[in-house]
C-alpha cells in the first residue's frame, strides 16, 4: 500500500463548462520517473496542480504520500516539491535569496546551510548575489530545481521542466532526475521530448482530458496493437500522399528521411504496401512501432470522436 | 529603403484597433474619462459655493436681525440651519456641520434704532479660505440695504449702521497651505496605497511567482497580510515626512493630538490596502491595476473637497464625494490639526471610512477566492 506515492482516482476538474480533467486515475510507485505525456491543453498542468494541492479537485478522491488530496493539502505541499512550467522565482531577487525565501516558506531549519549546499552543489556559490532574473535558460532551470528540493521533498512534480532548454542542460537534467530516483525520490514528470519519454519509468498518455494509455513505453506501445513498416525512397512527401489513401494505413509519419506507415489491420496493409513496392521501387521494411507511432496512434483515437 | 506600403499601413491600423476593442477596460479608459471629467469640471466643481450652512446665534431677537438674517438667506451665499445658543454653535463649527455663524449681540435691536452700530459677529469656518471667500464679501455690502428701507436716517450717518465683524476661525489669515498641507496627506495616501498594493499583487501573478508562492505551505493570509504591512510602515513614513514638512515649513498648526492623529492616519491607510488589494486581485496585469486606481483617484481628488469646496457641489457630486473615504478623512485631519477636536468629535466621519472599507473587503475576499482557484 505504501508503496505507491500518488493513488489517486476518478479526479474531475471544470473551469466553468470546459471539463479539464475527466476521470483521473493514477497511480505512481515510490522511487520510478513516470513520464506524463500528452498535447498542449490536455489538462497535464491541471492535473499537476491538483495533485500538490494548488487546485481543488471538484471530484474525486485518493491520496498523495499517504496524505488525503482533498483534505490535507496543507501537509502534501511540504512534502512535495513543485517546479512551474515558466519560471516562477523572483527576477528581482539574488539567488541566494530566492533560495533563502523558498527555505523560509517551508520553515526550515538550518536554513543557512541548506542553502549555502544548493549553492555549492549548482556550483553558484561564486555568483550568489547575481538577480535570477540575469540567468541565461538553462540556469534557471537549474535553480528552480534546486529551489524545489531544498525542503528535502519526497515527491518532486515538474510541469514540462526541460522546455526552451538547450540538448546538453536537457541531457544533465535528465541525469540529475535519475540520481535522485536512485536517491528514493518519486518524480513525475510531463514532457513533449519522446526521447524524454523514453527515459521514463512507466508513462501515462493523457490527451482531452481523458487518460488514455498507462504503462511502461513498451507496454504503451504493445497496448496500440500496431503494425509498422518503415518506407525508404525518392520523394517520400509525395509517397506520403499516395499511403495516405491506401487500404488498412491507419497513419503515416515523416521519420527523418523515411516514413512510418501504420495499421491495426496487418494483413491489408500488407497488401496495400506489396502493390505500392511494385509499383514504384521503394523500399519497405517491417519495424516494431516506436513510441511516437504509439502516441500518434492515441492522438488520433483521441480526436475521432471530436470531429465525428 | 521600402516604400510606404498603404496595405501594410491599413493591417498595423487594423490590429491596434481589434486590440484596443479586446482591452475593456482600456476602452472603458478611453471613453469613460473625458465624460467623467466633463461631468466634473462642467457641472460639479464650483469654485464660488453658495447655500453655506449657516447657524443664527440670536441673542437679541428683533425685526432687524430678523430682516439680516432673511437678507442673508435671499444673497442666496446662506442657508440657515436654525437658532442655536453660543455652546452649540461651537460645537457645530468644530464638527464641520456649519460653515458660518451669525451671532446678534445682545442690545443689537436698541442699538442699531439709536446710531451706536451693534456688533454683528460672524464666524466663518476658514480651514478652506476658497469655501468661504465669496459669501464673506457678500456680507460686506448687506449691512446697508437691509435697513435703508425702514430707517430712512442711516445713509446719512457717518459710521456704518452695524459693526460688521468677521472671524475667520482656524485660519485667520486665510493661508491656504493650512488647508492644502493637511490634504496633501490624504491625497498622497490614495495615490500611493491603492496603487503599491495594486501593483504588488498583480505582479506576482504577471510574472507567474505568485503559483509558486501559493505550492509552499504559505496561507493565502500569511501572504496578503505579509504584503500588506511593508505599505503600512511606507504610508506612517509619508505622513511624517508630510508632517514635518506642515510643521518646519509651512507652519501649520497642529492644535490636537498626533497619537490622535496616527490613529485616524492608520484607518485610512487600511481602507486604502483594502481597496489595493481588491483591485489586483480583479485586474488582470499590473496595466489594468494602473487604471483602476486612476479611476478612483480622479474623483477622490475632484469631489473629496481637496481641490474644490465640497459644498460648492451639486447634491449627486456631495453624495458620490461622501462615498469616497478621502471626502471624511479631509474633514477628520482638518479637524485634528486646525480645530484641535479630540476622540469624541470624530465618530461622524470614522464610519464612513469604516463601512467603505468592509464593503470593499466583501469585494475582495469574493473576487480572491474565485482568482485562487
Amino acid at each position: 500500500m505504501s508503496s505507491l506515492a500518488i493513488d489517486v482516482a476518478g479526479i474531475n476538474k471544470r473551469f466553468g463548462d470546459k471539463h479539464v480533467v475527466r476521470d483521473l486515475t493514477l497511480q505512481v510507485r515510490q522511487g520510478e520517473i513516470y513520464g506524463f505525456l500528452g498535447p498542449n491543453g490536455s489538462g497535464k498542468t491541471t492535473s499537476i496542480r491538483m495533485l500538490c494541492g494548488l487546485l481543488r479537485p471538484d471530484s474525486g478522491r485518493g491520496t498523495c504520500l499517504g496524505l488525503d488530496v482533498l483534505r490535507e493539502s496543507a501537509a502534501i505541499k511540504r512534502q512535495v516539491g513543485y517546479m512551474t512550467q515558466k519560471f516562477s522565482l523572483w527576477d528581482d531577487l539574488t539567488i541566494a535569496e530566492n533560495l533563502d525565501f523558498v527555505a523560509r516558506m517551508f520553515g526550515m531549519r538550518g536554513r543557512r546551510e541548506a542553502v549555502n549546499q544548493a549553492l555549492d552543489e549548482l556550483g553558484l556559490s561564486g555568483r550568489r548575489q547575481q538577480l535570477a532574473g540575469t540567468l541565461s535558460g538553462g540556469w534557471k532551470q537549474r535553480l528552480a530545481l534546486a529551489a524545489c528540493l531544498l525542503h528535502q521533498p519526497r515527491l518532486l512534480l515538474l510541469d514540462e521542466p526541460t522546455a526552451g532548454v538547450d540538448p546538453k542542460a536537457r541531457r544533465d537534467f535528465w541525469e540529475e532526475i535519475h540520481r535522485l530516483s536512485a536517491a528514493g525520490i518519486t518524480i513525475l514528470v510531463s514532457t513533449h521530448y519522446m526521447d524524454e519519454a523514453e527515459r521514463c519509468h512507466r508513462l501515462a498518455y493523457i490527451a482531452y482530458g481523458s487518460l488514455l494509455a498507462t504503462g511502461t513505453a513498451s507496454e504503451v506501445v504493445a497496448g496500440c496493437r500496431l503494425h509498422t513498416w518503415e518506407i525508404s525512397g525518392e520523394d517520400i512527401h509525395h509517397l506520403a500522399e499516395r499511403l495516405r489513401g491506401m487500404p488498412g494505413a491507419d497513419q503515416v509519419a515523416t521519420f527523418g528521411a523515411t516514413l512510418h506507415v501504420s495499421g491495426q489491420d496487418r494483413t491489408r496493409l500488407q497488401d496495400s504496401l506489396r502493390t505500392l513496392a511494385e509499383d514504384t521501387g521503394v523500399g519497405v521494411v517491417a519495424v516494431t512501432p516506436s513510441l511516437e507511432d504509439a502516441f500518434i496512434h492515441l492522438m488520433r483515437q483521441a480526436e475521432d470522436p471530436l470531429a465525428a | 529603403m521600402e516604400a510606404f506600403s498603404l496595405s501594410r499601413w491599413i493591417g498595423i491600423l487594423r490590429k491596434e484597433f481589434i486590440q484596443l476593442k479586446r482591452d475593456r477596460l482600456t476602452f472603458g479608459m478611453i471613453v469613460g474619462i473625458p465624460i467623467i471629467q466633463l461631468m466634473l469640471f462642467g457641472f460639479a466643481i464650483n469654485s464660488d459655493p453658495k447655500h453655506l450652512p449657516t447657524a443664527v446665534v440670536m441673542a437679541d431677537p428683533g425685526p432687524y436681525a430678523r430682516a439680516y438674517v432673511a437678507a442673508m438667506a435671499n444673497s442666496d451665499y446662506f442657508r440657515i440651519v436654525g437658532q442655536v445658543d453660543e455652546k452649540q454653535a461651537d460645537e457645530l463649527l468644530d464638527r464641520s456641520q456649519v460653515q458660518f455663524v451669525v451671532t446678534f449681540a445682545p442690545g443689537f435691536h436698541r442699538d442699531l434704532l439709536r446710531g451706536r452700530s451693534p456688533t454683528l459677529l460672524v464666524e466663518a469656518d476658514a480651514t478652506d479660505p476658497m469655501a468661504t471667500g465669496g459669501a464673506i464679501s457678500v456680507l460686506r455690502s448687506l449691512g446697508v440695504e437691509v435697513f435703508a428701507a425702514d430707517l430712512p436716517g442711516l445713509q446719512r450717518r457717518p459710521t456704518p449702521p452695524v459693526d460688521l465683524r468677521i472671524h475667520r476661525r482656524y485660519n485667520p489669515e486665510g493661508i491656504t497651505a493650512y488647508n492644502v498641507v493637511p490634504g496633501l496627506l490624504g491625497v498622497i495616501l490614495t495615490m500611493t496605497m491603492v496603487l503599491m498594493t495594486g501593483l504588488a499583487m498583480t505582479r506576482e501573478r504577471e510574472r507567474g511567482t505568485f503559483e509558486n508562492l501559493l505550492a509552499t505551505p504559505a496561507t493565502p493570509l500569511e501572504v496578503m497580510t505579509g504584503k500588506i504591512v511593508p505599505y503600512i510602515l511606507i504610508g506612517l513614513l509619508q505622513v511624517t515626512l508630510v508632517l514635518l514638512a506642515a510643521r518646519w515649513l509651512f507652519d501649520v498648526p497642529m492644535h490636537g493630538s498626533l497619537p490622535l492623529l496616527y490613529a485616524v492616519v492608520l484607518l485610512f491607510i487600511c481602507a486604502n490596502l483594502t481597496l489595493g488589494i481588491t483591485f489586483s486581485s480583479i485586474a488582470q496585469n499590473q496595466l489594468q491595476a494602473m487604471q483602476m486606481t486612476f479611476f478612483f483617484f480622479l474623483p477622490s481628488m475632484l469631489l473629496s473637497g481637496f481641490m474644490f469646496p465640497f459644498r460648492g457641489m451639486p447634491e449627486w457630486a456631495q453624495v458620490v464625494g461622501n462615498i469616497l473615504p478621502l471626502t471624511h478623512f479631509l474633514l477628520l485631519v482638518r479637524g485634528i490639526l486646525l480645530k484641535g477636536n479630540g476622540i469624541g468629535m470624530l465618530w461622524d466621519q470614522v464610519w464612513p471610512i469604516l463601512a467603505f472599507m468592509l464593503v470593499v473587503l466583501g469585494v475582495g475576499l469574493k473576487t480572491f477566492r474565485r482568482t485562487l482557484d
